[in-house]
């Protein structure tokens, strides 16, 4: 007993002494001088990156100017766009006013300026480590979108070659953040456009469906006609990407409702849902065409003899839903295209909803489909309950 | 440990009570799901969990062998001040209540692994905070192991292994075998059990304690000690020494103070206030003539832990420091938070939690009292904390005290099962989701790891009171991740490597003094105080760690921060609809989804999302038209 509390006791020292091995790793003197200058500039640069990747307003926290004081070797750093001063460092009021001209200058005409101690008349003299200052535009994308000064105690030609380097690395990080950001919009968009895809077949059937009831029992056919609405609302709506589980299945009840006014009780659902599911976000539009699947394609080639059945639980985690028909089933080769995207056919709502799946949550989470001809088909969907990116807009 | 003979008077009843709460838990657990053939029964089916159900899960998660067991036994063993482990418990909810429940509901973060991601933008911190998991979730799964021991003991009869092989078992197979689906209606059912099986027998042993022929109810003797025991003796108290032992003496034995090897003869002794005898293995467990009073140090306010008498308030301030900020940081609970529609549920559902749990918690109480009247010789056997299990049989002669037993005895499973299902599965889908690589393989791989695992630990330590281990799970709880959501949530500087700091120097310092504390350390004053209680100094030192890490760090601050504070506290309905963006007017989401004006503050609410059936067709077209016109 007191042996395994001592192990345990020493089991828990090693692991604090490798974790704070980790904590307090800090410098470490490691190869040569070249490798050391080196290593010193890139990870500076390496820090720097991050922050710009935010664009240039992103910049203003204090880090940036400090990381640019270590890379250009001055006392003074100030980084100016179109509007005006976003951030300085070891650059005060009166000099930040000597420089609003230059900066103007190099702005407008988009060429580096040069300024020594006539150009910028301190009025503490020579005590001032200000003497002199370099001004290089940033161009991205061909645009001058701002500029960045290195102001120090002389301006040598040596201090122009580093600054116009240093403004091309931050030009370049800018355009990373500009790329990021239409890759983001890229992908919204695609989203916006998978979404917007509702089944052509459906609102036709739905619509005949209800026609046929508007003589014979019009209360039957006015509420059809309320879901109809409610369905189409909740598919074409815009703004919230993100429902319930629980909002999934209103709209699932929604369409077996518009189904069941073609075909009756023959269509027979049962439902098995884990409570603790029903909050867990997902994309909209997951659940339905995943049922219209089954319905359109299990059962109603087998004239509607058969079963569809919907589970929802936990899995550590994640959430698993399932949606299962003892229907006609597939020829697995085919659904592959289908999930691939080569193939078109009507099966299209497959191949959406694995793609949306795909782009929120990461590529594991695609869907899994189990089936064969005349065998049925299982589609197992996996929800992440949180991903970080899903979180926080 | 065969010696005390509850076990003798066969306990058929008992046997079946546990056998009948395990098979309803895991027909609930395969049948938990709702089931929905009809269309009017896929609406019910849809509709989100109600506060009061989800309340009564969170409670039945929370309530366990510590709650069960181990309040009532460690209050009879060490006095009425321990008590506080109970108003720590209950009151913790307050402060979740009050700072955490809603925002972390709002920001939808399932884990605290999750929480510490999505706030701090860290993958690397979100590892660390999984590591805190096990380890926290570890410390209290072993206590849970350790009550089941004891309670198949006290019921069945047989050695201490087969109540802990029995629940490792039992919930193994429960979550690996995907069992245990739809939880929240198992926790809730074991909620109630629990309420019930601790609820009736207190008021009816209150009733029957009125009533003087009790002193009548003859005691069994125990017998011998199975294995060398070290018996407390808070008070002075006579003991009946049926053949001579030798024993390791340390107080006041017969009016002298003694220290070490000590031979008792055969015949009455006293034993002065504060000693302890340890008794070695095989020797007959002596009797005790005089029932112990409640009055003296044992009905003392403050906490009275064996080691540090001296340190009293500051032990007392340690354990509500970390019962009150601990509940705030228990990973199994907080995942039951995500269940709740939204922040505003959220809230709702810890105030019912509160209330719950308090109800509960006036009854572990009766039994100390009860039990230190009534059932002194638990104390010769160092068996206090199966003072609820014993205390019916003792008091309530024949079939009224074998049916009470029976219940108590379901009830302490009901305990053992919820809370160990549910830190189950929170440690086995944290190693699977951060460390094993996602899937249901992983989780069940990880599920089987950790029963196996701690089941092992569960035999291992079968001396320690279960309060003292769940307590310390508290305190390095309250000493990692309370301090990382309460700052999370309310401070806006709080960055990474902060948080890093104050989880690592935090749990990293809690848990250390809870090992060396398990060690053997520090057997008196102060020592003993700051391993014993660590919370009373681990807390602030890991809130210190965060907020200079943060400080000194300024330029980690997520970029991102007005977003995440927004998600964080703002109501949902107030919320932008759009996650992709776009400047909107701020719009109320609902399933009839128009855009409306925010209210003045103070304006009536909206009412809930209308009922299906009910949502008449007229106001909800305008709003399409509305939609539709623009």
């Amino acid at each position: 007993m007191t042996e395994l509390l001592w192990l345990a006791v020493a089991g828990v020292v090693v692991l604090l002494g490798v974790v704070l091995g980790f904590v307090v790793r800090g410098e470490r003197r490691l190869g040569t001088p070249a490798q050391r200058a080196g290593y010193a500039t890139l990870h500076t640069a390496n820090l720097l990156a991050p922050a710009l990747r935010g664009g240039l307003h992103g910049a203003g926290s204090g880090k940036v100017t400090a990381q640019l004081q270590s890379l250009l070797g001055t006392p003074g750093v100030l980084l100016a766009d179109l509007a005006g001063v976003i951030a300085a460092d070891g650059v005060d009021e009166d000099h930040q006013r000597m420089l609003e001209a230059p900066v103007a200058r190099a702005v407008g005409a988009g060429e580096p300026q040069v300024l020594t101690a006539t150009d910028l008349t301190c009025p503490r003299g020579a005590a001032c480590d200000l003497q002199a200052a370099v001004v290089v535009p940033l161009v991205v994308d061909g645009a001058v979108v701002g500029a960045l000064v290195a102001a120090g105690p002389s301006a040598a030609a040596g201090l122009l070659r580093l600054a116009s380097e240093v403004a091309q690395f931050i030009a370049t990080q800018l355009e990373l953040a500009e790329l990021d950001r239409s890759r983001r919009r890229a992908a919204q968009a695609e989203l916006r456009f998978l979404r917007a895809q509702i089944s052509p077949h459906f609102i036709y059937n739905a619509i005949t469906a209800i026609e046929s009831f508007v003589r014979t029992d019009p209360d039957r056919a006015r509420s059809l006609l309320v879901q109809f609405a409610d369905f189409t609302r909740y598919s074409f709506r815009g703004r919230d990407q993100f429902v319930t589980v629980a909002e999934e299945l209103r709209l699932v009840d929604t369409y077996l409702e518009l189904e069941r006014a073609r075909f009756g009780d023959r269509l027979a659902v049962t439902l098995r849902v884990a409570p603790e599911v029903l909050s867990v976000r997902v994309p909209s539009l997951i659940l339905q065409p995943l049922v219209e699947n089954a319905v359109r394609h299990g059962l109603e080639p087998n004239d509607w003899a058969g079963h569809l059945s919907i589970t929802a639980h936990d899995v550590g985690n994640d959430a698993v839903i399932t949606v299962e028909d003892d229907g006609a089933g597939a020829d697995p080769d085919r659904v592959r295209r289908v999930l691939s995207g080569r193939e078109d056919g009507d099966a299209v709502g497959l191949h959406n909803v694995d793609e949306r799946l795909r782009t929120v949550f990461g590529e594991e989470f695609g869907l899994v489909v189990e089936t064969g001809v005349a065998a049925g088909t299982k589609v197992t969907v996996r929800i992440p309950k949180f991903q970080a990116a899903v979180a926080v807009p | 440990m065969s010696s005390w003979t509850i076990a003798d008077m066969a306990a058929p009843l008992s046997v079946g009570a546990v056998v009948l709460v395990t098979v309803a838990t895991a027909f609930i657990g395969m049948r938990g799901m709702r089931i929905a053939r009809t269309p009017a029964d896929f609406m019910v089916a849809a509709r989100q969990v109600p506060p009061l159900l989800n309340a009564s899960a969170i409670s039945g998660e929370y309530l366990s062998a510590a709650s069960f067991l181990g309040i009532a036994g460690l209050a009879m063993l060490e006095g009425l001040g321990a008590l506080w482990y109970a108003v720590g418990y209950a009151a913790g909810y307050l402060v979740l209540l009050a700072t955490v429940a809603a925002p972390l509901r709002r920001f939808g973060a399932y884990t605290i692994p999750d929480f510490a991601e999505g706030r701090l933008a860290s993958p690397r911190l979100r590892r660390w905070a999984t590591v805190m998991v096990l380890v926290i979730c570890g410390f209290y799964l072993i206590p849970q192991f350790n009550g089941a021991g004891i309670t198949l003991q006290a019921t069945l009869g047989g050695p201490y292994w087969v109540g802990v092989v029995v629940l490792g078992v039992v919930v193994t197979t429960g979550i690996a075998s995907g069992g245990m689906k739809g939880i929240t209606v198992v926790q809730a059912f074991l909620y109630w059990v629990k309420l019930t099986a601790i609820a009736v027998p207190a008021i009816v042993l209150v009733m029957v304690v009125t009533h003087p022929p009790l002193a009548s109810v003859e005691l069994p003797a125990p017998t011998t000690f199975a294995h060398a025991t070290l018996v407390r003796f808070p008070d002075a108290t006579r003991i009946d020494v049926t053949r001579a032992v030798t024993v390791t003496a340390s107080g006041t034995v017969d009016g002298r103070r003694t220290r070490g090897v000590l031979v008792l003869h055969r015949g009455g002794h006293t034993v002065g206030a504060g000693a302890s005898l340890r008794f070695p293995a095989g020797s007959p467990a002596p009797g005790v003539s005089a029932a112990t009073g409640v009055g003296g140090s044992w009905s003392s306010p403050l906490l009275h832990l064996d080691g540090f008498p001296g340190h009293r308030l500051a032990a007392t301030y340690g354990v509500l420091l970390a019962t009150v900020l601990g509940a705030v940081g228990l990973p199994h609970i907080l995942v039951r938070f995500y269940t709740n529609r939204d922040g505003q549920a959220a809230r709702r559902t810890t105030a019912i939690v509160l209330l719950l749990v308090s109800t509960f918690y006036l009854f572990p109480a009766v039994f100390a009292v009860l039990g230190r009247m009534e059932a002194p010789s638990l104390y010769l056997t160092g068996q206090t904390d199966s003072v609820v299990l014993a205390l019916p049989r003792i008091m309530v002669a024949g079939l009224g005290g074998e049916l009470l037993a029976a219940l108590v005895a379901a009830g302490a499973f009901a305990a053992f099962l919820s809370t160990s299902s549910g830190l189950l599965i929170a440690m086995a889908g944290a190693l699977s989701h951060d460390i094993m690589g996602r899937g249901v393989r992983a989780f069940q791989g990880s599920a089987l790891l950790f029963g196996a695992l701690v089941t092992t630990a569960g035999l291992l330590v079968e001396s320690v009171p279960i309060n003292i281990l769940v307590g310390w799970a508290f305190a390095v709880a309250a000493s990692s991740f309370c301090p990382l959501l309460l700052l999370g949530i309310w401070w806006p500087r709080l960055t990474r490597v902060g948080a890093m700091w104050g989880l690592a120097l935090g749990g990293g310092a809690s848990s250390l003094a809870v090992v060396a504390s398990l060690a053997g350390f520090g057997a008196r004053g102060w020592p003993a105080l700051l391993l014993g209680e660590p919370a009373i100094w681990t807390v602030p030192v890991a809130f210190a760690a965060m907020v200079v890490g943060s400080l000194v760090t300024p330029e980690e601050v997520p970029a991102n921060l007005t977003d995440l504070l927004v998600t964080l506290h703002l109501p949902e309905h107030l919320r932008r609809g759009g996650r992709d963006g776009g400047d909107r007017i701020i719009h109320r989401r609902g399933p009839d989804d128009r855009e409306e004006q925010l209210r003045p503050a103070g304006a009536p609410r909206a009412g809930k999302r209308p009922e299906r059936g009910t949502c008449s067709g007229a106001p909800e077209l305008t709003g399409t038209q509305k939609e539709g016109s623009r």
